[in-house]
């Protein structure tokens, strides 16, 4: 303990407290920026004056860009598909896991391999793009679903858990003639809550992060989700200037008139605010998962 | 009841009717994963058979049966014509130059751990973990969002900070520039991954066994010594795993990135392989020419996971496939 002691407030020890200081401040400085010019004196924000304090606190922004057209609906698509497609993807995961850890399965091996392949090969964008087409996914909700629901590297996971978990609990409700699926919903599901949990923080942070699906497979702005609608908002100055002249109902002091600037900025809070507020709570269940894909890998 | 159920049938008879009921279930087995076999047949196995379309001169309009089979003119085009030619090889540049710089930095995780566990203090050491692990949650989109409002001319954090401090008398437009795109796509990366990346690094550092620093330390090594003798012995094996990895997958890496952050004026540098696909193909609808792209770009990374895992087997003796 000695050279505890004399390390503590070594130079080293110094620089390396610093140093993640700084990185530390770096990764949220971002989400801190952003969130303080959403809520200061809009022409004090435009004009680049808000750096590091709010000032001229005020929360019209947030009520405004209600109004604004879309939002509501990409907020109700960006919310179900992330709820949907996180409840058919974890159980179809634990469902198919369970199933393929029963070696009496008609061509078990075959079907494993079969789906663990599809890891490996991508048949490419434009062929991928093709079949959406052709499958009648254009446009459609579903698009967001169901091309999720089969995740081999979810299955390969769940297995390996049942296959850790005592047989014999298995067995003796078997006995008792308890079939696959009384098996599967009492006795397997209960022992592994904790990799579904992972899997659907996992799952939901994906879904809700979903750009690209939109990207290709969408134009019917009914189905734009958050991330896309931000991205136009970003990028197309005719949508916000529509935007604004939805938004401006009534009589607004300068300081609390929304200027394209804070529309951006409020809505990219509100994107990425589901995700800071989960964070915290499923940080350690993010790190488990990690851990146990890791093993695996 | 039951017992007396097993006396009465004789054993020839039992056994046959319990591999009766043992078929039975394997097929009831089966038949409950179809539904999720015929999901991956559908999403993972027909694309393959879009390949097709590379060797037609596909038209939308016309459909694949009306139009002209012409065989591998489009993969020969993307060699002999000098236009496309020059394309692939910039797109080409670009992805394997920007992945290079990525794979570069896979390092920094491992020094990011490293220097981690030497933090004394445990709610130190877990807030840093805890918020630097936080941007490898949020969308590419969102991290466009970031930067389009820190670094913008008018008001952006960076340009007005470096207004007042004096380093610079006009705003610097960073996103409308192609100068160093490339480092900063990977800065971005970099920023975005490296809490994350070092998590595996701190769980592997938390295996190494404990006899090992003892040991080291009778022998009068210090902080350092430990350092280089006994926790980056004990993170190698990790680190090739992941670098494989990372190999195999290196050419289909980010879509997502390069598209956000692409515009008129770096689209050069930043457009690689996939997002040149998605140009070509879906927004200027030429089928035929960027599946055959897609084609090659697949052959190109199952080639680069052969490699991957026979380096794998070379240097662990473990295959990742």
């Amino acid at each position: 303990m000695d050279s505890w002691e004399k390390s503590r407030f070594s130079l080293f020890s110094i620089l390396n407290y610093t140093m993640f200081g700084l990185f530390t401040l770096l990764c949220i400085f971002p989400f801190y920026y952003l969130f303080i010019n959403t809520i200061s004196d809009n022409d004090l924000s435009s004009r680049g004056l808000i750096l590091f304090f709010p000032e001229g606190i005020h929360f019209q922004n947030y009520l405004k860009v209600f109004h604004v057209q879309g939002l509501k609906l990409a907020m109700l698509v960006s919310v179900s598909r992330t709820v949907l497609g996180t409840i058919l993807t974890v159980a179809a995961s634990a469902f198919l896991g369970y199933l393929f850890t029963r070696s009496e399965m008609w061509g078990r091996k075959f079907w494993y391999r079969f789906l663990i392949l599809t890891m490996y090969f991508n048949a490419g964008i434009i062929p991928w793009f093709i079949t959406m087409k052709n499958l009648g996914l254009m446009n459609n909700f579903w698009a967001y679903i169901l091309p999720g629901i089969v995740v081999p590297f979810n299955i390969i996971l769940v297995k390996t858990f049942i296959e850790s978990t005592p047989i014999a609990l298995q067995e003796s409700a078997q006995i008792d003639g308890a079939g696959y699926i009384t098996i599967f919903y009492k006795i397997v599901m209960p022992l592994i809550t904790p990799i579904l949990a992972t899997l659907a923080i996992f799952t939901a942070v994906g879904q809700w992060n979903s750009f690209t699906d939109t990207l290709f497979l969408v134009n019917d702005s009914k189905l734009f989700t958050l991330q896309f609608i931000l991205y136009r908002y970003l990028n197309e100055a005719n949508s916000l200037a529509e935007m604004m002249r939805n938004s401006t109902v009534g009589q607004v002091s300068l300081s609390q008139m929304p200027t394209p600037m804070t529309i951006q900025t409020t809505v990219t809070i509100i994107v990425v605010a589901p995700i800071l507020l989960v964070y915290p709570f499923f940080q350690r269940f993010f790190v488990k998962g990690i851990m146990i894909g890791a093993v695996k890998g | 009841m039951p017992s007396e159920f097993v006396k009465i049938i004789s054993p020839a008879k039992k056994s046959k009717r319990l591999r009766k009921s043992v078929k039975h279930s394997s097929y009831r087995l089966f038949f409950m994963a179809l539904p999720f076999l015929i999901l991956a047949f559908l999403f993972s196995y027909l694309p393959l058979y879009g390949w097709i379309y590379a060797f037609y001169d596909y038209s939308p309009a016309l459909g694949i049966s009306q139009s002209p089979y012409v065989g591998f003119k489009w993969f020969t085009t993307m060699v002999s014509n000098e236009m496309q030619r020059a394309e692939v090889i910039r797109v080409l540049r670009n992805t394997f130059g920007m992945n290079i710089l990525g794979l570069m930095t896979s390092v920094f995780p491992v020094i990011f751990a490293l220097f981690l566990v030497e933090i004394k203090s445990t709610w130190y050491k877990k807030m840093v973990q805890i918020l630097t692990t936080l941007p490898n949650f949020i969308s590419w989109v969102l991290v466009y969002a970031f930067v389009f409002m820190l670094f913008s001319t008018q008001s952006g954090f960076v340009n007005q900070v470096l207004m007042n401090v004096g380093w610079i008398s006009e705003p610097i437009n960073y996103l409308a520039s192609d100068s160093y795109i490339w480092i900063k796509m990977t800065l971005l990366g970099l920023w975005k991954g490296l809490g994350w990346g070092a998590i595996l690094y701190i769980a592997a550092i938390a295996g190494i066994d404990q006899e090992l620093y003892e040991a080291a330390k009778v022998d009068g090594a210090g902080r350092f010594r430990l350092m280089r003798h006994v926790t980056v012995p004990g993170l190698i094996p990790t680190f090739f795993v992941l670098l494989l990895l990372s190999i195999a997958g290196f050419i289909s890496a980010g879509f997502e990135q390069f598209y956000v952050f692409q515009n008129a004026i770096n689209a050069n540098d930043i457009e690689v392989l996939d997002l040149y696909v998605y140009n070509i193909g879906i927004a200027n609808s030429s089928f035929s020419y960027s599946t055959a792209v897609s084609i090659l770009k697949s052959l190109v990374s199952v080639v680069l996971l052969f490699i991957a895992n026979r380096l794998s087997k070379m240097i662990r003796g473990e295959t990742i496939i």
